[in-house]
């Protein structure tokens, strides 16, 4: 059972990067948008994310709840040393989600929805910024439970460079697969260049961060090249996303609407396993003490045996009910439009 | 401040907060779902501009009650990481099951509100209802959670740990059912007369309008059933409270010495330090009866718990007053409508009976937000009745208060938000609903 929960907390992981990084993403890229096409841009972004929004966002909690249940010491030592970008973090998710339904249930639309869309983009650009502090800082192993002091306790295991490069990032990241997702939903082609032409920017500026990551690490002591070195499977999933780069530009440039979409979540997929995997089966770097790893942190064996089950028995449930949301509302658009 | 003054007071903000959201995201859905079932049954149009009408107040509430419970999700450890560590494993089945409730109710919101002209109508109505089941079984499974720290069990508390664990026992608790059957109920208690409230406010202004004159219809016979049946599980949480927890009925009823036979005492202000309580009226009795269905049994008294570990008595006391009297009163307006509507009464679009639902409106929020104050207080000291103190608990990082001003300015910036959209929305209805429409 071990197993099937750590496949859930990886897949989920993954789903939430995925699908909740578009949804973010979207929430940037309108921040980098033109007040000409904004407009037409929100239509877009709301009809492709709306009706996936909610469903996007659990598996957030489906991690949090994995964390808490299966591995409770993991969960209690984020929460506690990493308080501050968690809270920063909550807090942008709760203004950007009512943010977004606002903007779009306000009958009014006036100067008001300016304020929304203001409030949409900074907070996607918080929450982003944060998620990716928070995993820097698991990896980056300044955690340190000893402590009583402030500083040290609460603020430097996540208020360093790598942490913030990590972060940077995944901003950079989840634009460019939002921009890569929009291309295949709009419906006319002015708005299709243009989502195209924000996909390879933010492409570029996305290899340019995922560099400075790694100058970052070595600048704070982590020897991030080496550390992937070791373990290979990381170092090849990390080639294939590179080698991945060249298709995906020639593809976009070609303006091919499937390809660069695969090819985005690939790429991401693949980074996020690559991440994992160095991890694996480390969660929590720690500076004093044994590191807490997916093993020395699991829950008694009843405990991972019920929600083993549940997580089985969820999936079977929320599966075909997703995959309807999904057939409704995505792949049946061509007889809508 | 305190940082475990902070720490509470965050938690309690958050949770009263979301409370709210979590109710009316509960039972709107079925709301507007018999609202549905009118249209498709009838094909009178105004029973579709009303589903549309509170489907969008759905969505709003449904979006905030979402994201302020992802909050609470990580407040459990942001805030009380010692409790976690030892109980997550315990009662953590639960907030698995309710995870799974939860993103089946996130589906079926994204396809009832985006499938209006996608799916088949039946199938469509079907997703609407869906959205209020797995609602109310969401809800279910947190309030399981929640009354496990009233009434932990599943496990052996061994030198400061947890061993031999069973999470379903865990989740089956003693007190599940009784919270759980409470807390539905009130759900559909407090929303219906809101939203009955509101339609009838509406009336006032817009006398006979077919909308509202519908909706506050649907909702008050929601409301008055529910208020109705609200004192029979008021009864079996009692009996509960009184055995499991004697120490929170106490603080309950300001009862500081043991008695037998126990005296109900209604409202009064406990005086702790002198041990007696001030202006209040006694029912000879009534507590034991209500305690123990026995009008002369024993009722243990604070007397009976050590000093430190008492409840704050007076806040427990007042808040049970409020809430049993706020229920008492929608319960008798609850009576006055349905023997109006049994009657077919034209009193029903009289003004003072208007006025009186109008009244009624934020009566049942107090009423919830007042029971768990009675809940979550009544239990302190501990945070798991019995085996871990709260203060024990709460996270080592100084400087709490911080966060907790932030998310009350937070909460307040969006109360604030959603009061002034929905003024808007119902701006906006009337707009569109123009007198010439209108049909008695």
């Amino acid at each position: 059972m071990f197993e099937v929960i750590v496949l859930f907390l990886g897949v989920s992981l993954l789903f939430y990067c995925l699908f909740a990084g578009a949804d973010f993403g979207a929430g940037i890229l309108e921040g980098f948008s033109s007040r000409k096409f904004r407009e037409k841009g929100q239509k877009l972004t709301y009809d492709a994310i709306g009706p996936v929004w909610e469903a996007n966002h659990i598996w957030l909690i489906l991690v949090v709840v994995i964390l808490f249940m299966g591995f409770p010491k993991v969960y209690t030592t984020i929460s506690v040393a990493l308080h501050i970008p968690i809270t920063a973090m909550l807090i942008g998710i709760v203004l950007r989600g009512c943010f977004f339904t606002f903007r779009h249930y306000d009958p009014i639309k006036g100067r008001s929805q300016r304020y929304y869309t203001g409030v949409f983009v900074f907070s996607s650009i918080a929450t982003s910024l944060f998620l990716g502090i928070i995993a820097g800082a698991v990896t980056l192993g300044r955690i340190n439970l000893e402590t009583t002091n402030f500083i040290q306790g609460f603020i430097s295991p996540w208020f360093n460079l790598f942490s913030f490069a990590v972060g940077i990032f995944a901003c950079c990241i989840f634009t460019f697969l939002a921009a890569v997702y929009l291309i295949g939903e709009a419906r006319e082609e002015d708005i299709r260049r243009i989502f195209l032409d924000q996909a390879i920017k933010s492409n570029v500026v996305t290899v340019i961060a995922g560099g400075f990551v790694f100058i970052a690490a070595q600048m704070d002591g982590l020897d991030l090249i080496e550390l992937l070195w070791s373990h290979p499977l990381s170092a090849a999933c990390l080639v294939l996303a590179t080698l991945s780069l060249p298709v995906l530009w020639f593809t976009l440039i070609k303006r091919n609407v499937i390809v660069p979409r695969l090819l985005a979540g690939f790429q991401v997929s693949m980074i996020l396993v690559a991440w994992l995997w160095m991890q694996y089966p480390v969660v929590i770097n720690l500076t004093h003490g044994e590191d807490l790893t997916l093993h020395n942190t699991s829950a008694p064996d009843a405990t991972l045996q019920m929600l083993g089950w549940a997580l089985i028995v969820g999936s079977m449930l929320i599966l075909p009910a997703l995959f309807y949301l999904l057939k409704s509302f995505k792949w049946n658009q061509e007889q809508v439009h | 401040m305190e940082d475990l003054v902070a720490a509470r007071l965050q938690m309690a903000i958050s949770l009263g907060f979301h409370i709210i959201f979590a109710c009316i995201g509960m039972v709107m859905p079925f709301l507007m779902a018999f609202s549905h079932w009118k249209w498709l049954r009838t094909s009178q149009p105004v029973y579709l501009d009303l589903t549309k009408a509170w489907s969008k107040g759905v969505a709003i509430f449904f979006a905030t009650g979402a994201v302020s419970g992802t909050v609470l999700s990580f407040e459990l450890g942001l805030l009380w990481p010692k409790f976690m560590e030892h109980a997550g494993p315990i009662f953590g089945m639960p907030f698995s099951w309710e995870g799974t409730a939860f993103f089946l109710e996130a589906i079926a919101i994204g396809l009832f509100l985006y499938g209006w002209k996608r799916l088949n109508k039946w199938v469509h109505w079907v997703t609407g209802v869906f959205v209020g089941i797995s609602g109310v079984a969401s809800g279910i499974f947190v309030v399981a959670a929640n009354a496990w720290m009233n009434s932990p069990s599943g496990f052996e508390w061994v030198n400061g740990h947890a061993i031999n664990i069973d999470p379903v026992a865990a989740m089956f608790n003693d007190a599940w059912f009784s919270q759980a059957l409470h807390m539905t109920l009130a759900a559909f208690v407090s929303t219906s007369f809101a939203v009955a409230g509101i339609h009838a406010l509406l009336l006032l202004k817009h006398p006979k309008h077919p909308l509202h004159l519908r909706a506050m219809k649907i909702a008050l016979t929601f409301g008055a059933i529910t208020a109705l049946l609200q004192p029979l599980s008021g009864d079996i949480s009692a009996k509960d409270v009184a055995q499991r927890q004697p120490a929170k009925l106490a603080a309950m009823e300001a009862l500081f010495q043991t008695s037998q036979p126990a005296d109900l005492i209604i409202g009064g202000l406990p005086d702790v330090d002198k041990q007696e309580v001030n202006y209040a009226s006694h029912l000879p009795g009534f507590l034991s009866f209500l305690a123990h269905g026995d009008f002369s049994a024993e009722v243990k008294g604070l007397d009976t718990i050590p000093r430190d570990e008492w409840p704050p008595v007076v806040i427990v006391h007042i808040a049970f007053q409020v809430m049993v009297g706020a229920g008492m009163l929608l319960m008798l307006t609850g009576l006055i409508f349905l023997f109006l509507q049994w009657k077919r009464n034209p009193l029903l679009t009289h003004k003072n009976f208007l006025r009186l639902v109008a009244l009624a409106t934020p009566l049942g929020f107090i009423a919830v937000e007042a029971g768990w104050v009675v809940t979550e207080v009544g239990r302190q000291p501990w945070i798991m009745y019995g085996i871990m103190r709260t203060a024990d608990s709460v996270t080592p990082m100084n400087g709490l208060v911080y966060p907790m001003i932030t998310f009350t300015i937070l909460y307040l910036i969006l109360a604030v938000l959603v009061t002034w959209l929905m003024i808007r929305q119902i701006r906006v209805l009337h707009e569109n609903y123009k007198p010439s429409l209108q049909e008695a």
